[in-house]
């Protein structure tokens, strides 16, 4: 088995893996990241997204190999000095999770689409993008809503930083 | 009550949520020991066949693999079969006929999907690698998937025990009272109502980890349960595989359940067995196919279901003929589902006199059916709203109006199906939602989507469900294997921090947070001094878990009343300290206080001195920390109106939900943000059902949605934001008056919307789920009748 060697959440990992390694398997059990979640095996779910060299893309989808050399950020690298990502904050404060197992990727892709798109999203550019994001508890409403309050949160960040 | 800005009414933001969102949640996936191996299931690829043989000898020497375990090596160690635990009698007395389930089948398979054997191996991918490569020949035999084709005289018969598939035939109410309402009515309306099969798919797949220390003949099995102590005595009494003592499960983070994580099923059960036969820590987790195929399916039925009225539009009877399919084998709790968890909320919110009710459940070559969110509640709900409806558009009365002169308006309410309705304001949610939705106005927005060439129709549910699941000794006349009560702790630590062990289990609800806040109320605490421990049979003590939303009103309520033997306590220990009578001591934000004086005691100091002892009243044992089982005195009955709006395009039969309204009564709510939760998460899953989802099976009994590529979840774009409110009227029956709000939002909407597509398009030819290209041909086969009138 070779080795795929890869940054994530900015530390270097180093782990054999077979070729048929997915990234999802390589960050849960190479690297110990369980927050990275399975929910499918057709890619549909989206619990799985991490972001590949700053895109959001569903880890079950990728091998590790394809990965060699990323620069891989996962839900346990959104945080930063212990101040949660505007993203995650927004979920909390928002009621945006119940059982947890999707939130992880919904963050990740909450974060990717308010990068892609900018802000304010409306709540139909939200509902559209979330089309590869499946949550069975929450029924979407608050999701919602957090990622629209969230979005103004990055966007008055951004403001700020310029 | 000493009140508290935390406590009940407060919403207060979740205090689980950071490890979630942080990507710190603990699941019984994440789980690993030392030396863990992993199994892969053999599965069968026919819905009904004899296994002929089985070589194994292929995969035992591929790399990795420690062992292939099969179904005769299972029985011959004295494993028991999979039980379903609650009786029902057919109408003629005899018992249910509960068909032979082997964890793993060596002789007949019964459905797609069904284990047959097991493997070992060091890491996932080379147990799936050999599973592959056991070589099983089967003869594969006619399979059977709809009910009522099972019930045909020449349906393949699917077990030895069930002739002619059927498992039971049972009735509630008065035929004969029935018949007479019928025989002298004034108008009858009668449907034919097909109830779609669901699965019910929460987000994380089921799994399990079992490790056997044979030094200790011990077993722990983290799992994702609903229920981690019934798992244990279920896994201990039924299938020999522990004395309870020597195991252990633990259910840790679990990723939703819906009903679906309640039962016992095969593979949690082989993997413990496989531990101490391969002696290696054994960890399965199911993949989303194997979810598909072998996760307790929910609903499934057909029925006939008619309406009788009196001249003056009263409800004189209703007669009801369900066929409800249990597939291949009858899992935990499958028998009580379309029986007392259906049939006996027949009446509804109305005040019907006479009631009867006939259900057959049979044999199928599917998976096994069981609860799901709503169990029995949603069938109902769905056959009475949907007939309630048509009768109105039968009779030309407005279909609110039908509904409210038919309401039950004096409590307590006997129905004559069993069930004693407590208290309730069916008016008060039925005026809430038709204000918010401008019941009036609807007319100008239809003819305003008319000119968008939109069909845009109106619908509504009112609903009723019966939640806690109680009182034990009423489910144990039922028939039910269990109690059904909750169990509670309330352990005060000598510095003052409060530990609260629950029988309850929070997969997704919000316990750490509800519960806490029924702690800060009652003894003036901060939430961040409370800690809710569940989930674990070393930590907790007995209790019966999550379902049929009960954890408010029934696992609450056990903690309410272990708060009060604390308080009592505490109290008694506080006037001996201040030196003052028991009956002037008040407990008010978090301080003892005898009343009259300016004499306090903190809380966190009575706490210490109980444990400190040294100066306690004669004959009082140190310490602070009591128990409590709660059994209610009945079920709770949570009701309100659903209001759906659709929009059709008539071009392609795609249906839009442009608004819905829901007004709930709950009763008494904790924390308003996490019921809203429930509302919305029960009321896309209701959608769901009504618009995108269905469980398709082949003739051949091949499961033809076994995957989200062919299964429609809701997604985002598919449901609306939503417009909740509530009215309240508390439960009398528990002390916080709280009737429960897990399941309300997926037992009320599916009626709401499908009477709104077909009041939208014009015909009630429509079945679950509305899918683009069924409400299209519903269209189609209903113009040629409206151009001939």
């Amino acid at each position: 088995m070779a080795n795929v060697t890869m940054t994530v959440n900015g530390k270097s990992v180093s782990k054999p893996a077979e070729g048929r390694t997915l990234l999802v398997d390589f960050l849960r059990e190479g690297a110990g990241l369980t927050g990275t979640h399975v929910g499918c095996d057709t890619s549909q779910c989206g619990a799985c997204v991490v972001h590949v060299n700053g895109k959001a893309v569903k880890s079950c989808t990728m091998l590790a190999a394809q990965a060699d050399g990323a620069e891989v950020t996962t839900i346990e690298g959104l945080a930063s000095g212990g101040e949660l990502h505007p993203m995650q904050a927004a979920f909390r404060e928002h009621h945006g999770l119940q059982c947890g197992f999707c939130t992880p990727g919904m963050i990740m892709a909450a974060v990717d689409m308010v990068n892609r798109l900018g802000a304010p999203l409306d709540e139909a550019t939200i509902r559209a993008e979330l089309e590869g994001n499946i949550c069975r508890c929450t029924g979407y409403h608050n999701i919602v809503k957090a990622i629209a309050a969230a979005s103004e949160t990055m966007a008055g960040m951004k403001t700020a930083a310029e | 009550m000493t009140g508290s800005a935390e406590g009940i009414g407060a919403r207060v933001t979740r205090r689980e949520d950071k490890r979630f969102i942080t990507g710190k949640g603990r699941y019984t996936d994440d789980m690993a020991v030392a030396g863990m191996c992993h199994a892969a299931f053999v599965r069968s690829p026919h819905a009904h066949a004899k296994v002929s043989s089985l070589d194994a000898d292929a995969a035992r020497a591929m790399p990795g693999v420690i062992a292939v375990l099969t179904g005769e090596e299972l029985a011959a160690d004295g494993v028991g079969n999979l039980i379903c635990g609650w009786m029902i009698h057919s109408k003629d007395g005899t018992p249910m006929k509960m068909g032979a389930w082997r964890a793993l089948e060596h002789e007949t398979v019964r459905h797609v999907g069904q284990a047959v054997a097991v493997v070992v191996a060091e890491t996932r991918a080379q147990a799936r690698d050999a599973a592959d490569a056991v070589v099983v020949d089967y003869e594969a035999l006619d399979a059977v998937v709809d009910s009522l084709d099972a019930l045909k005289p020449d349906a393949p018969q699917i077990h030895p025990e069930a002739e002619g598939n059927l498992i039971y035939d049972w009735e509630i109410g008065d035929e004969a009272a029935t018949e007479a309402a019928f025989a002298s009515a004034a108008h009858v309306t009668k449907m034919e109502i097909r109830n779609n099969r669901l699965v019910p798919n929460p987000m994380e797949p089921r799994a399990a980890l079992a490790h056997y220390e044979e030094a200790d003949e011990h077993y722990t099995l983290w799992t994702t349960s609903q229920n981690p102590h019934v798992a244990r005595l279920v896994l201990s009494a039924f299938y020999n595989i522990a004395p309870e003592h020597k195991l252990r499960v633990i259910a840790p983070d679990v990723g939703g359940g819906f009903g679906s994580k309640i039962y016992i099923y095969p593979e949690e059960m082989v993997c413990l067995w496989a531990s101490k036969k391969t002696g290696v820590p054994v960890k399965w987790t199911s993949d989303r196919t194997e979810a598909f195929l072998t996760d307790a399916h929910g609903r499934d039925h057909h029925s006939e279901a008619e309406v009788a009225l009196d001249a003056d539009n009263k409800i004189v009877g209703l007669r009801v003929k369900t066929v409800a399919n249990l597939g291949a084998y009858m899992s935990l709790f499958s028998s009580s589902v379309p029986t007392y968890l259906y049939a006996t909320l027949l009446s509804g919110q109305y005040d019907i006199p006479a009631i009867h009710c006939n259900v057959k459940t049979v044999y199928t070559n599917t998976t096994p059916v069981d609860a799901y969110r709503g169990a029995g509640r949603p069938e109902a709900t769905y056959l009475l709203e949907r007939l309630m409806e048509t009768t109105a558009r039968e009779i030309g009365m407005d279909p609110a109006e039908f509904r409210r002169k038919n309401f039950i308006r004096s409590f307590p309410h006997q129905t004559p199906v069993i069930m004693c309705y407590d208290a309730g304001d069916y008016d008060a949610s039925l005026d809430a939602a038709l204000k918010a939705i401008d019941y009036d106005g609807f007319a100008a927005r239809k003819a305003e989507a008319a000119r968008r060439g939109k069909l845009r129709g109106i619908g509504l549910s009112c609903y009723i469900e019966a939640c806690g699941i109680a009182p034990s000794q009423a489910v144990g006349s039922l028939g039910a294997g269990v109690g059904l009560w909750e169990s509670a702790e309330v352990r005060v630590n000598p510095v003052g921090t409060i530990e609260v062990l629950t029988g309850s289990h929070s997969h997704g609800q919000g316990h750490e947070t509800t519960f806490a806040q029924l702690v800060a109320e009652r003894l003036g605490v901060g939430l961040d001094t409370v800690s809710i421990v569940h989930g674990d049979t070393d930590k907790v003590q007995f209790g019966m878990g999550t379902y049929g939303s009960r954890s408010g009103a029934v696992g609450m309520s056990a903690i309410s009343k272990a708060l009060d033997k604390v308080e009592a306590k505490a109290k008694k220990l506080a006037a001996h300290l201040m030196e003052a009578s028991e009956g002037d001591i008040t407990l008010e934000g978090g301080t003892f206080k005898v009343a009259g004086t300016d004499k306090e005691l903190p809380f966190f100091q009575v706490a210490l001195a109980a444990y400190t002892a040294h100066n306690m009243p004669e004959g009082m044992e140190p310490g602070l920390k009591e128990g409590a089982f709660y059994d209610p005195t009945n079920f709770t009955f949570p009701a309100g109106t659903y209001v759906c709006e659709v929009e059709v395009d008539p071009e392609t039969g795609k249906t839009e939900v442009v608004d819905f309204v829901a007004a709930d009564d709950f009763g008494t709510i904790i924390n308003p943000m996490i019921v809203e939760g429930q509302v919305h998460g029960g009321l896309t899953q209701g959608i769901g059902q009504a618009l995108l989802e269905n469980a398709a099976y082949d003739a051949d009994g091949q499961l033809l949605s076994a995957s989200y590529m062919d299964y429609t979840m809701p997604r985002a774009d598919d449901v609306p934001s939503y417009r909740l409110m509530t009215t309240v009227t508390e439960c009398p029956g528990n002390p916080l008056g709280m009737k429960g709000c897990g399941e309300a939002g997926a037992i009320g909407s599916p009626p709401a919307v499908i009477n709104a597509i077909t009041d939208a398009i014009g015909t009630n030819a429509l079945e679950m789920p509305a899918t683009p290209a069924n409400v299209w041909r519903a269209l189609k086969s209903a113009q040629p009748a409206q151009a001939a009138e």
